[in-house]
């Protein structure tokens, strides 16, 4: 069968499976609806957490982005699983016990402030947001390219099953359909993964593997040959970073921080039933999450080699068939620079701007031809890093109901969170803005149909940022964490650390921290994008890891104010004291 | 509010049997002791958590290169795996010790 009556299967199959779920796991109340009645099982609650936390961004993206920035790619797999353990340790297991149903909850009644509570409003549904255009790009990405739909027809069809289960289910339905897709998405992840650890090194485990030799006979290792062919080709060595050590530093800081104040994973643990389930499916989530982030810098490294192989100094006519349908599809384009048939590929960029711009005419070979200005490299070839993954069992010539596999896996971790985040805006809006702001005699059955009346608005207004993603997305995407951690985070880590920490200290430090983020971003991604290099910087911290320097101001600013303002009342005080012991007061 | 100004109020309030205040008092003294016990067991972990992600992976990844370990770079494994490995432990070592705090000072959940 071809590879995309398979994907028609295997996508229809669990689609199948997902609206089944949904149908046998309706909500009937609010506290089904906000937090699955709080009694899911903590091994499910892992597994929910791990769909939930890993987007399209982790499962297409990050081995594409590692495949091509080798070791600089470590601040991604160390900042989001680093930042999961800060999650672990130092907030999931009190939030539990302050036992509410949201974030802005959380924030509201600590801060004792209808500001603070619409402010924390107001960021988690632009966090959010901002998630979701991406989630719903990545489900675009795999409908265009596999199942050969319009993008905007698989971005309908997505926003069509999230709504069947979100609405219809709330977090009952998706914490069971997101146990389901963390199935399909590993399952898919790892088998074109192992399949090629087997090829190239004969060791059957892709995390040991990219450490063992290549089966070429050679007996060098694999890291070697790609440190050895990449700086052959003019490339930095795949083993060594080019960003400043600074620079690492700060944004791993930042995506850690970032991560752990991430709205829709902090609610996973409203979902268990006591404090101790919330720590044991802590660790579970990791587990699952561990054996996606130890495996994608092995597919990394298969994948920079594997393309090495198959394309550099080939002549277009004899490339293989992925290569042309990727670039119909946009997403890889060669210039024949030197005018010799045979692709190029070398370090440097090949085109100016990176991004091609088709012609819409055909070279002497046959290959689009696109009307950038050639740069001056020798580089012949432009490849998007989000196609590594989708490409990477066809590149490899796996069978094809792997390369199926990987098509529905995909979809599986775009629609886990996209879910996950959409449940979370629906919740901020009849929860925090309706029922505890502006509309405090909403009946239970009332609230309801408005958290379902709000989800079904979110689906829309994502699926319209999908089907027409505004060009500043994929800039803002990378900065949500930023903001995240340079707003979130400290407030909520000194509301439960310090018990002086008052609603003063959280107003003045969650604006200095944004204030900071904001406008360092604004400035050199916006207005001056040409001085957006190391020298300009302040202390060489790039705009993607400014969020850490936002954070300390904003921890500076809060541990000053608090000082020289008023504490919190009674009340707030022994609030903190009850989360920070599991035992129930008699 | 400390627990002299929390007695003070109760007294003024008039409300608290005195029984009742030397239990509490008692309970508050535990709980003290029980997060003091929280926060060092949490330093702790975060201090191995920041020394094998920003040390190992990132401050000291070019010293570590020099050495090989199996077919990596030993920086490089730490920065792309070992942070990984270790940060599961952590969750797994922060449980065990967690549940086991909670039983010595009898915060734990009712089963």
């Amino acid at each position: 069968m071809s590879a995309q009556v398979l994907t028609y299967i295997f996508v229809g199959l669990t689609f199948g499976l997902y609206i089944a779920i949904a149908i046998w796991s309706r909500s009937g109340s609010t506290k089904d609806f906000y937090v699955a009645g709080g009694h899911v099982h903590p091994l499910a609650n892992g597994a929910a957490t791990a769909a939930d936390w890993m987007s399209a961004a982790s499962y297409l993206s990050m081995a594409g982005i590692i495949a091509f920035e080798g070791a600089d790619g470590a601040r991604y797999l160390m900042g989001w699983t680093g930042g999961y353990v800060l999650l672990a340790l130092c907030l999931a297991p009190y939030l539990r016990k302050f036992a509410k149903f949201t974030v802005p909850d959380f924030v509201g009644d600590r801060y004792y402030s209808q500001t603070a509570r619409l402010v924390a409003v107001l960021c988690v549904v632009f966090i959010s947001f901002t998630y979701i255009a991406g989630q719903m790009r990545g489900v675009g990405i795999v409908f265009s390219r596999f199942l050969e739909v319009d993008i905007d027809m698989g971005v309908g069809i997505g926003m069509g099953i999230v709504f069947f289960y979100a609405v219809l289910g709330g977090m009952k339905g998706i914490t069971y359909t997101q146990v389901a897709q963390y199935c399909v998405l590993i399952f898919a992840y790892l088998v074109p993964a192992i399949y090629i650890s087997l090829m190239l090194t004969n060791v059957p485990l892709p995390m040991l593997g990219f450490g063992s030799t290549v089966n070429d006979g050679s007996g060098i290792f694999l890291l070697e040959k790609l440190d050895g062919l990449t700086q052959e080709l003019g490339m930095a060595a795949f083993t060594e970073g080019k960003k400043s050590t600074v620079d690492m530093f700060f944004i791993t800081a930042a995506l850690m921080a970032g991560t752990a104040g991430l709205p829709h994973v902090i609610v996973r643990f409203f979902t268990v039933p006591s404090v101790r389930d919330a720590r044991i499916s802590a660790g579970y989530a990791l587990v699952f999450i561990a054996l996606l982030y130890t495996t994608a810098p092995a597919v990394a490294a298969f994948a920079r080699l594997n393309i090495i192989d198959a394309l550099n100094e080939t002549e277009y006519q004899a490339l293989p068939e992925w290569f042309s349908k990727w670039e119909d599809s946009g997403l890889l384009a060669w210039v024949d620079k030197n005018e010799d048939g045979k692709l190029q590929y070398r370090g440097g960029a090949a085109l100016e701007p990176a991004k091609p711009i088709f012609s819409g005419e055909r070279g002497v070979s046959g290959e689009r031809l696109v009307s950038n200005e050639v740069g001056a490299s020798a580089n012949e070839l432009y490849i998007d890093r989000d196609i590594i993954v989708l490409a990477h069992p066809e590149i490899a010539q796996l069978p094809n109901w792997v390369v199926a596999l990987v098509a529905a896996g995909g979809l599986a971790a775009a629609l886990s969170t996209a879910a996950g985040l959409l449940l979370v805006i629906s919740s901020a809006i009849s929860h925090d803005l309706l029922k505890n702001t502006l509309a405090r005699n909403l009946t239970e059955t009332q609230e309801l149909r408005w958290a379902r009346v709000s989800a079904a608005v979110a689906i829309l207004i994502a699926g319209l940022f999908g089907i027409y993603p505004p060009g500043f997305v994929a800039e803002v995407v990378a900065f949500a964490f930023g903001l995240a951690a340079a707003s979130f985070f400290p407030v909520i880590l000194l509301g439960i650390f310090s018990t002086r920490m008052n609603k003063e200290a959280a107003i003045s430090g969650m604006l200095s921290g944004l204030v900071l983020t904001t406008s360092y971003i604004v400035y050199f991604k916006f207005m001056a994008p040409e001085l957006n290099h190391a020298e300009h910087w302040w202390f060489g911290i790039s705009p993607e890891g400014i969020g850490t320097l936002g954070m300390l101001l904003n921890f500076a600013v809060a541990l000053v104010v608090m000082r020289v303002t008023p504490p919190p009342p009674e009340a707030v005080v022994d609030m903190v004291r009850a989360i920070r012991i599991p035992k129930q007061a008699a | 509010m400390s627990q002299e100004d929390q007695q003070q109020a109760d007294t003024e309030a008039g409300r608290t049997p005195v029984e009742d205040l030397a239990s509490k008092t008692l309970d508050e003294i535990g709980h003290q002791a029980y997060w003091r016990a929280n926060v060092r067991t949490l330093l702790s972990l975060l201090l191995v958590w920041f020394l094998v992600s920003f040390g190992c992976g990132i401050l000291w990844v070019d010293a570590l290169n020099a050495y090989s370990f199996f077919g990596w770079k030993l920086g490089f494994w730490f920065s792309q795996q070992g942070a990984i490995y270790t940060f599961v432990i952590l969750i797994f070592v922060y449980v065990f010790q967690m549940n086991a705090l909670d039983r010595r000072f009898n915060v734990d959940e009712d089963r």
